[in-house]
């Protein structure tokens, strides 16, 4: 079957998004005396995004999954390391190269109630991306937002309303639309359904999916939901403290989880009417990323953990095609 | 043990009158888990304050009947309901490090706690802050002599089951406890919280959104919508058998793992409480609503073995919901 | 279990109404004091608009023939050493000090907003720069960096006003900076860079609509400040020259003359002190309005 979508370069890339090494560390200094310590938000990070997929990054606190999805669409600068999009690397483009790509990878954050300007209207706020990257008249772009509202579930006289008027699921709708106007290929979804209640969360989830399906796009999708994970997502990648622990498709991670921290997420949910069950719970706390274990970073809370794991660093295993795991016990 | 009867709170603001509570009934018996459901603006913190009477104004307890241990709390004085606060009843927040007071180390406030609740004065109660911080897995010796912006939220959360478990109260009232915690963090605090309300004994109210967890950690689940107990079963027939429209609109939206079902949600958004629906306020929401829904409110009626709804299409005894349609 | 009949509110319906006439004469009764500043400042205004309807005599015309007299049904304020009556000079005087403030208002409030945002937006080297520069300037009482500005400048009118410019701008660049460094962790500035909007697109369509009302809050509460500079400069001979009625200048014409001419000086002394009371007290007043009432 034919595609019928091309790149400027001629050829579709299946892989949209390559990420090689990639590195964010902050800088954290208590004054300009002292040596700075670094926080290793995101330490080394690889993995590939196949075109149309889903692929969920799935993390507690300190995991590093949000500053990942603002490095990997360069909101934030990487320290370190390559991103390769649609074939070209995008790492070191100056601004005037970046901007399409800018336009073709967005982002729609977690909290619906600080994302929207507060003294715009919506359609300046869902029209100012068409006004950067375009040249439309005035009506066409009233259109493109009219479409855009009715798409996400809304009507068209919203985009005369300020946010304050609308619910949370509303404003992530319009957040959405605000992304989706211009028609990007590569979304990045951090935590979009995490501050809504879980009836507005179904429709969200669905309208998502809708969308995919209509405008053939690629989701990064962050969360530390698993049981929404399930539901999304095609690939998963399970951080813990700026590493990746283990990643593959979804029936890779929920079928056979090699990991000791991904079985213990998957422990951690709590399901319905089972009574209590006895579960794998790590013990301790998740440490602080300034100051990350040594050997493998999970050590301090894993159960299996013994000698080798305090020293070595465990590297990145391919366990089965595409399923990989970070332990020197998988399998 | 607890018994709630006709319960209205309401909050007076610019906007108008919130009424935010409309006559909650609920009921727990001794040490007996009761979970409260609901989403955003169901009222379910607000109860869990009426019960402990800490509604301030421009809230207001309007009505209502908050029985316990034989006496109705609403009528108290406020010297008897200090007594009862921190000693029968005691409560634990959903920001543990905020619920702290920050300017005195943790050892002090679980001292605090302790000697209010036993009526010693406090340098005395220091003697059983170590047994009270080692029950919840802390180290006593370090975290006695931390401030609150010094620990993680899991050990807030743990010196404040401390505070709330070493009094030894009949009643615990847990307001989403974990909501605010990492899930392999929640997944030890209730599993702590578990084993201490198991051996202490303690009946537990636990107040959260999440419907797995209650109905994980808790032997009944009432469901509250807009301001009203919209249903009342034991866990398992919470998740099995919802009865009550909105119950059922809430379990399809739940994501399971293993599940491959399309989540609906709900369609409509919560009713603002300043001018609620008529009757049933879940009536404009509801594919099943009929013209009586519109015009009164439904009562919870036991439907059948220990499973209370508050719909129209059920009348008692009756479960198929086919009785009541005319 | 009884069941209810129809749903009736057990709440009076007046009730509400009720409490929320209480909280607005609460806060009418602790912001009367803006009532009373509003008017202060309305007439001061009135005055300066209608200064020539009002004024009765030629503010600048010398007229020795009376010169130094007391204040009487003919000189309601009496007349000072060149026999120019002091109420007309008033009268005129408050449209020197409301050029003054608009003036001074306008220019600093550019420049301040300006150098805030940009300091507050960056951050980095940018931020440190500037908040030196503005530092340097705050570090000086007012009224001496302003007499050395007007040293430097020269005397006149429109120097003072520079001078004064100069060293309100730092207040408001601190407030800026402020507004702008909390606005830009928002969410909603991240979205702008997503969608490609450029630096300097959100420092003005994003950042600068956020800071404007705070940044106008402290402007009007600055004002009795800026007439008090503006007068103290006037006074000391550094601001409007003569023949230009500035009260502060008026002030110090009479200063050889207090003992037995007391009028001189009185009158526009007395006229700073109530209008820069009566802005003091509406700058309160907005504040305490704003803030709690956004509150609900």
């Amino acid at each position: 079957m034919l595609r019928a979508t091309f790149t400027l370069r001629g050829i579709e890339m299946a892989v949209l998004l390559k990420v090689e090494g990639l590195k964010k560390y902050f800088e954290i200094r208590k004054s300009i005396f002292s040596k700075p310590i670094y926080v290793k938000a995101v330490n080394d990070v690889s993995f590939e995004i196949e075109r149309g997929s889903i692929f969920a990054v799935v993390g507690e606190s300190g995991s590093g999954k949000s500053t990942l999805g603002r490095t990997v669409i360069k909101l934030i600068e990487p320290t370190s390391g390559r991103i390769i999009y649609d074939g070209r690397d995008i790492t070191h483009l100056d601004k005037k190269d970046f901007l399409d790509y800018r336009r073709r990878m967005q982002i729609v954050q977690q909290d619906p109630y600080n994302s929207l300007h507060p003294r715009k209207l919506v359609k300046d706020i869902i029209g100012e991306g068409l006004k950067i990257h375009f040249r439309m008249r005035a009506d066409e772009i009233y259109i493109r937002i009219k479409e855009m509202l009715e798409l996400v579930g809304m009507r068209e006289e919203h985009m005369f309303r300020y946010p304050h008027e609308f619910s949370g699921g509303q404003r992530q709708r319009i957040a959405i639309a605000r992304a989706l106007v211009l028609r990007p290929e590569f979304l990045v979804l951090d935590e979009p359904t995490s501050a809504l209640d879980v009836s507005v969360q179904a429709r969200v989830l669905t309208l998502l999916k809708e969308l995919r399906e209509k405008f053939n796009l690629t989701y990064m999708f962050i969360t530390h939901n698993l049981a929404v994970v399930d539901h999304m997502a095609t690939h998963v990648a399970v951080m813990y403290l700026g590493k990746i622990m283990e990643m593959g498709s979804k029936e890779d991670i929920f079928e056979r989880a090699s990991h000791p921290y991904t079985r213990a997420l998957l422990d951690s949910i709590p399901s319905f009417g089972t009574g209590r069950r006895i579960r794998s719970i790590p013990k301790g706390e998740i440490p602080n990323p300034a100051n990350p274990p040594s050997g493998c970073v999970y050590h301090t809370r894993c159960i299996r953990a013994v000698e080798i794991c305090k020293s070595v660093e465990p590297d990145l295993v391919e366990v089965s095609p595409g399923h990989f795991c970070r332990c020197h016990f998988c399998g | 043990m607890l018994n709630v009867e006709k319960l209205r709170v309401v909050f007076y603001t610019y906007r108008g009158v919130i009424k935010a509570l409309n006559g909650v009934k609920l009921w727990l018996n001794e040490e007996e888990r009761l979970a409260v459901v609901g989403e955003t603006g169901c009222g379910k913190s607000v109860t869990a304050l009426a019960i402990m009477r800490l509604i301030e104004p421009p809230g207001e307890i309007v009505e209502g009947k908050v029985e316990f241990l034989g006496q109705d709390l609403l009528k108290l004085p406020e010297e008897e309901m200090e007594r009862i606060r921190g000693k029968s009843v005691s409560m634990i927040f959903q920001e543990p490090i905020s619920a702290l007071n920050p300017v005195f180390k943790v050892g002090f406030q679980i001292a605090e706690a302790i000697a209010h609740s036993q009526n010693i004065p406090i340098k005395d109660a220091y003697q059983f802050v170590p047994e009270a911080l080692t029950m919840v897995g802390l180290d006593w010796k370090r975290t006695m002599n931390l401030y609150a912006h010094e620990l993680s939220g899991g050990m807030a959360q743990r010196v404040m089951i401390a505070m709330a478990l070493a009094v030894k109260p009949k009643l615990l009232i847990a307001d989403e406890p974990t909501s605010a915690l990492d899930v392999t963090i929640q997944a030890q605090i209730l599993e702590l919280l578990d084993n201490l309300v198991r051996a202490g004994r303690n009946a537990v109210i636990f107040i959260t959104h999440d419907l797995a967890v209650a109905s994980e950690f808790c032997d009944r689940v009432a469901v509250m919508y807009a301001g009203n107990v919209v249903e009342v079963a034991s866990s398992e027939e919470v998740f099995a058998q919802p009865l009550h429209p909105y119950t059922m609109g809430l379990i399809d939206s739940i994501p399971l793992v293993g599940q491959r079902k399309e989540l609906k949600g709900i369609p409509g958004v919560v009713p603002d409480l300043v001018d609620p629906p008529s009757g049933c306020r879940f009536h404009p929401r509801c594919q099943k609503a009929f013209d009586k829904c519109k015009v009164e409110l439904p009562d919870l009626i036991e439907v059948s073995k220990d499973h209370f709804v508050a719909c129209h299409l059920y009348a008692a005894g009756d479960r198929d919901g086919s009785a009541a349609q005319s | 279990m009884d069941s209810t009949q129809v749903e009736k509110s057990t709440i009076s319906r007046w009730k509400p109404v009720i409490e929320d006439w209480k909280h607005t004469f609460y806060l009418w009764r602790r912001t009367k004091l803006a009532m009373v500043g509003t008017f202060i400042v309305a007439g001061f205004l009135l005055m300066a608009l209608l200064a020539p309807l009002l004024a009765p005599y030629d503010p600048i015309k010398v007229d020795l023939v009376n010169r130094l007299k007391p204040p009487s049904k003919q000189f309601l304020f009496g007349t000072d050493q060149f026999g120019r009556d002091i109420l007309s000079r008033v009268l005129y005087g408050a449209r020197v000090e409301v050029w003054i403030i608009f003036l001074v208002t306008v220019i600093s409030g550019t420049i301040g907003t300006a150098i805030g945002i940009v300091a507050g937006y960056f951050g980095g080297w940018i931020d440190e720069i500037l908040m030196r520069i503005t530092d340097i300037f705050l570090a000086f009482p007012r009224l001496i960096l302003a007499m050395a500005l007007s040293a430097v400048l020269g005397r006149g009118l429109t120097n003072a006003i520079i001078a004064i410019s100069l060293v309100e701008w730092t207040v408001i660049a601190r407030l800026a900076r402020a507004e702008a460094m909390r606005v830009k962790s928002q969410p909603f500035i991240e979205a702008a860079k997503a969608v490609g909007a450029s630096d300097l697109r959100i420092l003005v369509l994003h950042v600068l609509p956020m800071c404007v009302s705070p940044v106008l809050v402290q402007l009007t509460m600055r004002m009795g400040t800026i007439i008090l500079t503006a007068a103290g400069l006037g006074f000391l001979g550094l601001g409007a020259q003569p023949p230009t009625p500035e009260w502060g200048a008026i002030v110090s014409d009479g200063r050889s003359y207090l003992i037995n001419h007391w009028w001189i000086s009185t009158f526009p002394g007395l006229f700073i002190a109530v209008v820069v009371l009566g802005f003091n007290l509406l700058g309160d007043g907005i504040r305490d309005i704003l803030d709690p009432r956004l509150r609900r």
